[in-house]
């Protein structure tokens, strides 16, 4: 018993050491030629030597249309991935290496460097602005790394299905007694208490599904390497979506006394409803607001660990313009950090997975209350 | 600007990614998932039940065990007691019995040796009559052999009569 637990401890321990070492290792690699991509711009401008570390942290957590793995000198080492365009009354479908080959042009597009649409595929419109195509529906790196945790989550969750059927009457095992616990909590802590006995079970699939979804999204976000090094999670799009899926199981299941809540709500004077209906006002705009918090909440969380981790690996950049020496000495605190930060993002992914699934659950819970 | 403009294409292929995770599993994971889970807890609700029923009845069969051994015992002791007081009854009975079987044969003893008696003595008391008559009847024929010694006797008697 004992012993499992230590062989456990020390394997999850190595993990984390080895995943945030990896992180480190991979800014580093993308840092440079960042860095070095900085410098040209900077040179041909105004030639001055320091690096834009909002910029550079803003590039590593934002969406791409490509998967960038390491540049050694001029060779760049990337993943194209497939753009999808409708514009102008036709698909428009490259890879994204093309706007390379192109010297960032293809067909007019081109990816936006700062603006409104920084990052994003634009081209020049009749006005000489930059507009968006009508339609883009590119696979970005974001959308990659969410199909491949999609699928490990679809075989992870199967494999514990598959051992409910074929280990029927036994004790769990393997990958079913990790997820069992979870499953059983997520079953009774949080679907049970929140949304009570009877429509409990309506809801606990839907529960289960944000749950692993969000949490294998965060853990995932942590691991540096191709496919992952893109923080699912942390971006809003994502957050958004299940927030709104959310909104609409909430708001679709709210019953008779739900919505006296919120256009009739008992226990306040009659003044504040009528004839300027300040509470109605108040509750509806909370029924919206409710899911917004949760989007940016969970998104929030997720992208302030990646930001911090990426700061601390940019001191040592930031640092060794003044002296190698300085940048060496600077890299042992910052790793330090990382790995304290890395292994403090463990806590938050399930953290924030749970707070976005109870607070979920709650709001189930409240369309479906009674009245009393 | 980037991070909280998302991309309308992301959240296009996220909402599909989602709600097929979310339709995949719900339809064909997490109900055999849910089932297999509270098959398994009422299984070892049932197993403890069971247990505790099984321990329950022990103690209830030991109970009765004992009670039972108790009640034999008591039921032994009751019998043997019986018993001994049967053994008595029936040795004082037959003390008892022995005891009148024994008087009547006495009586009844007695009284044929009475009866006996009775006739013995009444069968002497003819023969002794017989052998009187016998004997008289030889005395009067010697007596009475010749007519003078009749003529006397007679005479002799009635004058017994007739000084009386």
């Amino acid at each position: 018993m004992t012993n499992k637990n230590i062989v456990s401890k020390s394997v999850i321990a190595l993990l984390v050491l080895f995943l945030s070492f990896g992180f480190v290792l991979n800014a580093h690699a993308s840092e440079e030629n960042l860095i070095k991509h900085n410098k040209e711009l900077k040179e041909k401008e105004t030639e001055q030597e320091s690096m834009d570390v909002g910029k550079l942290i803003i590039h590593h957590v934002s969406d791409g249309y490509e998967f960038h793995i390491f540049s050694v000198g001029k060779y760049h080492l990337t993943v194209p991935l497939p753009v999808i365009l409708y514009d102008k009354g036709k698909w428009i479908s490259f890879w994204s290496s093309e706007f390379h080959h192109h010297h960032g042009f293809y067909k007019g597009y081109y990816i936006a460097e700062d603006g409104m649409n920084a990052g994003k595929i634009v081209r020049k419109g009749p006005d000489g602005k930059e507009t968006l195509p009508k339609y883009d529906l590119s696979i970005t790196k974001t959308v990659f790394t969410l199909w491949v945790n999609s699928i490990i989550l679809l075989i992870i969750v199967f494999i514990t299905a598959r051992s409910f059927k074929k280990r029927k009457g036994k004790a769990p095992k393997g990958v079913q007694s990790l997820m069992e616990p979870l499953i059983i909590f997520i079953r009774d802590e949080v679907a049970l208490s929140s949304i009570g006995e009877k429509h409990y079970l309506k809801y606990t699939p839907y529960l289960l599904t944000l749950f692993f979804f969000i949490l294998l999204n965060n853990l995932m976000g942590i691991i540096p390497f191709f496919p992952w090094g893109v923080g699912v999670d942390g971006n809003i799009g994502i957050t958004a979506v299940m927030a709104v899926f959310t909104f609409i199981i909430t708001t679709v299941s709210g019953n008779k006394h739900y919505w006296k809540d919120i256009f009739n709500t008992p226990g306040v004077p009659w003044w504040l409803k009528f004839p300027i209906p300040l509470m109605p006002i108040v509750e509806v705009m909370g029924m919206f607001t409710k899911p917004i918090v949760l989007a940016i909440r969970l998104f929030a969380n997720m992208i302030a660990g990646h930001a911090v981790v990426l700061g601390f690996v940019a001191l040592i950049f930031i640092f060794g313009k003044i002296g190698v020496g300085v940048g060496y000495g600077v890299s042992v605190v910052s790793v330090l950090f990382s790995v304290f930060l890395d292994i403090l993002e463990v806590l938050i992914s399930f953290i924030q997975a749970y707070v976005f699934v109870i607070l979920s659950a709650l709001y189930f819970g409240m369309a479906v209350e009674e009245s009393h | 600007m980037q991070l909280i403009n998302p991309g309308l294409g992301l959240i296009f292929w996220m909402t599909l990614t989602f709600l097929l995770v979310l339709w995949v599993l719900g339809k064909y994971a997490w109900p055999a998932i849910l089932k297999g889970l509270k098959e398994r807890e009422e299984s070892i609700q049932e197993s403890l039940d069971a247990a505790k029923k099984a321990r329950e009845q022990m103690a209830q069969l030991k109970a009765d065990n004992e009670k039972l051994i108790a009640e034999a015992k008591e039921e032994r002791d009751e019998i043997l007691v019986e018993a001994r007081k049967i053994k008595e009854k029936i040795i004082e009975e037959a003390r008892g019995k022995a005891a009148i079987e024994a008087d009547k044969i006495v009586e009844s003893a007695r009284e044929q040796i009475k009866l006996e008696k009775n006739a013995a003595i009444i069968e002497l008391k003819n023969i002794v009559a017989d052998y009187s008559i016998q004997i008289a009847e030889k005395i009067l024929r010697e007596e009475l052999k010749d007519k003078k010694k009749q003529k006397e006797y007679v005479s002799s008697l009635l004058k017994e009569f007739s000084l009386n």
